[in-house]
């Protein structure tokens, strides 16, 4: 028993017992990789979670120049029904001037209807706006009250800290006055 | 060196840096790499390390589930269920902490086991003894309270018959299972308290479990002989070799939790615990988890209500001053000829009380739970302090090296040969 304790001579480089500490470790890493996964995996979204994640909207009832707030996936979207001038407005504004360079046509399905995810890109704030009565910033669209960012009828940034355009959803027009976003 | 930075012994020059100012690397290198073992474990001594494994695993799984609990009365039960179906892997981690449980308390009872049969709770360790079963005590409160919060029928009738144990105590017995309860029956105030607190003790018992191993270290090992080692030629450093038959103990334990988890995820538990909490009817065949059976047939082997309550709690209050209880210097049994069959029918008798605390109140299982406890308490209050003066132990080896069986006689070639050299 002693003597197969005693360590075994080491030759030129590897020893027998460096490619058992070099095999056991491997395979202890892979074990706690495998472990660790369903920890993780268990914070991402729940399946009721993710079965939750499509939103139907009437659109009927939204008068022009008026908008909704509705909730998908726990985030507000604005649904806004432009009016001619805001649209003729958004249109006329040059790319050049953008921060977020894109075109209005690419961020509508119909040019009446503009659907955004109403986050300020900045830092998670709810922009002002939606309401006749909010203030809608230099540009018509909405106004972020934490620290002054202005999107315009198209969301698109034009004047404050934040970095992007109010995002789109994805979406599609089930029928002519329906639309599901997810 | 500057004065006041400890003097590390580490070649790299980070870990040397860190070392000398906060010397983590020496007191682990000290305490489980050089630390001196006893040459002769057997595998009974893999049983702490996997318990130490055994609350980790119950504190991370934990951790998770209760990201996806909610500690209502409304929503418990609702909130488990999804965990078992709509949360990413929310089986697997329920079932590995229920049945992390059972693993705790097999693991548990097998490392007492070691103890009473290797007299591991003799001196010099007495504390280190009874820091254990402060541990074991802490253990089965958390169980019990992580049992109510699925919010099942057992949940909910375990939780009140539990609780109701302590009405037995005259004069403030009401007053304590109100207060318990935080209302007139158990309630949502009670599961709220019972979250709160099972999430707390875990981390009071890794307090204690520190404790426990901080005296170990000041004492060092028992063994199989129950001699203490007498030079280096009676041990091993901790590292490699007991890191490594931890090991193995190690991989066959996940192989049994892996077999429960994956394949009988449901056998240790009961089907009742999948009908919501209704507090207007009871189970007609209501246990406690398995684990608690032998106290619990305790309890029902007396007609008495406050007697049984005394004789439960006292089954393992009697395990406190069982080291002065038993007056034989002789630490192992494998030197007590007397003692080992006695103990074999204390353990015969456990064993029979945890079959018959999950058999209904009725003949012959009372009578049956009636010996066992007599025979429980019999043996650590007469035979242990009896056997002390009347027993005469088998001759000691003279050292762990030299092992009894080959005293005097020829040594096995390889047995005793340099034994200075690896120390």
């Amino acid at each position: 028993m002693a003597d197969s304790m005693a360590q075994p001579a080491p030759q030129d480089g590897e020893t027998r017992r460096d490619f058992l500490q070099l095999v056991a470790g491997s395979f202890a890493a892979v074990g706690v990789g495998a472990i660790a996964w369903p920890f993780i995996s268990s914070m991402n979204p729940a399946r009721d979670t993710l079965a939750v994640s499509t939103t139907d909207i009437d659109l009927k009832p939204i008068a022009a120049g008026s908008a909704i707030t509705v909730v998908w996936r726990g985030k507000p979207v604005f649904v806004r029904s432009r009016t001619e001038e805001e649209i003729k407005s958004a249109r006329a504004t040059p790319l050049s001037e953008l921060r977020d360079p894109q075109a209005d046509q690419e961020r509508v399905k119909k040019d009446q209807w503009l659907v955004v995810i109403g986050i300020c890109t900045h830092l998670g704030c709810i922009p002002l706006g939606q309401k006749p009565t909010d203030e809608r910033g230099p540009f018509g669209g909405w106004f972020c009250p934490c620290h002054g960012s202005a999107y315009d009828t198209s969301g698109r940034i034009r004047q404050g800290p934040a970095p992007t355009n109010l995002p789109v959803p994805s979406y599609a027009f089930t029928s002519d006055t329906q639309i599901r976003i997810g | 060196m500057a004065t006041g930075l400890h003097k590390s012994d580490f070649q790299n020059p980070v870990i040397r840096w860190v070392d000398a100012r906060l010397p983590v690397f020496t007191m682990m290198q000290k305490e489980y790499g050089t630390f001196p073992t006893p040459r002769n474990f057997n595998y009974f001594w893999n049983f702490g390390a996997l318990a130490m494994v055994n609350l980790v695993i119950m504190i991370a799984t934990g951790i998770f589930l209760a990201m996806n609990y909610t500690a209502h009365t409304g929503m418990a039960f609702d909130s488990v269920e999804r965990i078992m179906r709509d949360v990413n892997y929310g089986w697997l981690l329920r079932y590995a902490h229920a049945n992390g449980a059972s693993m705790f308390f097999i693991v548990v009872y097998i490392h007492i086991f070691r103890g009473l049969y290797y007299g591991s709770y003799k001196a010099p360790r007495e504390l280190l003894w009874m820091i254990g079963v402060v541990i074991f005590l802490l253990m089965m409160a958390t169980a019990f309270m992580g049992y109510v919060l699925p919010w099942g029928q057992m949940s909910f009738w375990g939780a009140t018959v539990i609780t109701n144990l302590f009405s037995a105590f005259p004069l403030v017995g009401e007053s304590i299972v109100t207060w318990l309860w935080g209302g007139f029956s158990v309630d949502n105030p009670t599961l709220n308290r019972f979250f709160s607190l099972h999430y707390l003790m875990p981390f009071v018992i890794f307090g204690v479990v520190f404790l426990h191993v901080a005296a170990l270290h000041i004492t060092g090992s028992n063994n199989p002989l129950g001699i203490d080692p007498k030079g280096p030629q009676d041990t091993v450093p901790f590292h490699p070799y007991y890191t490594a038959k931890d090991s193995v103990g190690l991989v066959v334990y996940f192989i049994v939790f892996a077999v429960l988890v994956f394949f009988f995820p449901n056998l240790l538990g009961h089907a009742d615990n999948y009908i919501p909490a209704n507090p207007l009817v009871t189970p007609p065949h209501i246990v406690p988890e398995w684990y608690f059976l032998p106290f619990y047939a305790i309890l029902r082997a007396v007609p008495d209500k406050l007697g049984g309550v005394l004789l439960m709690f006292g089954s393992i209050a009697i395990l406190f001053v069982l080291p002065w209880l038993d007056t034989s210097p002789v630490r192992s049994m494998r030197f007590r000829p007397l003692a080992r069959p006695f103990f074999a029918v204390w353990c015969l008798c456990f064993l029979v009380l945890l079959y018959v605390g999950g058999k209904p109140p009725e003949e012959p299982f009372v009578t049956i739970a009636r010996v066992a406890t007599a025979y429980y308490f019999l043996y650590f209050l007469v035979i242990l302090p009896l056997l002390g003066r009347l027993e005469r132990p088998l001759p000691l080896p003279e050292s762990i090296a030299r092992p009894v069986l080959r005293g005097g006689g020829p040594l096995p070639a390889g047995a005793m040969s340099k034994p200075m050299e690896k120390a």
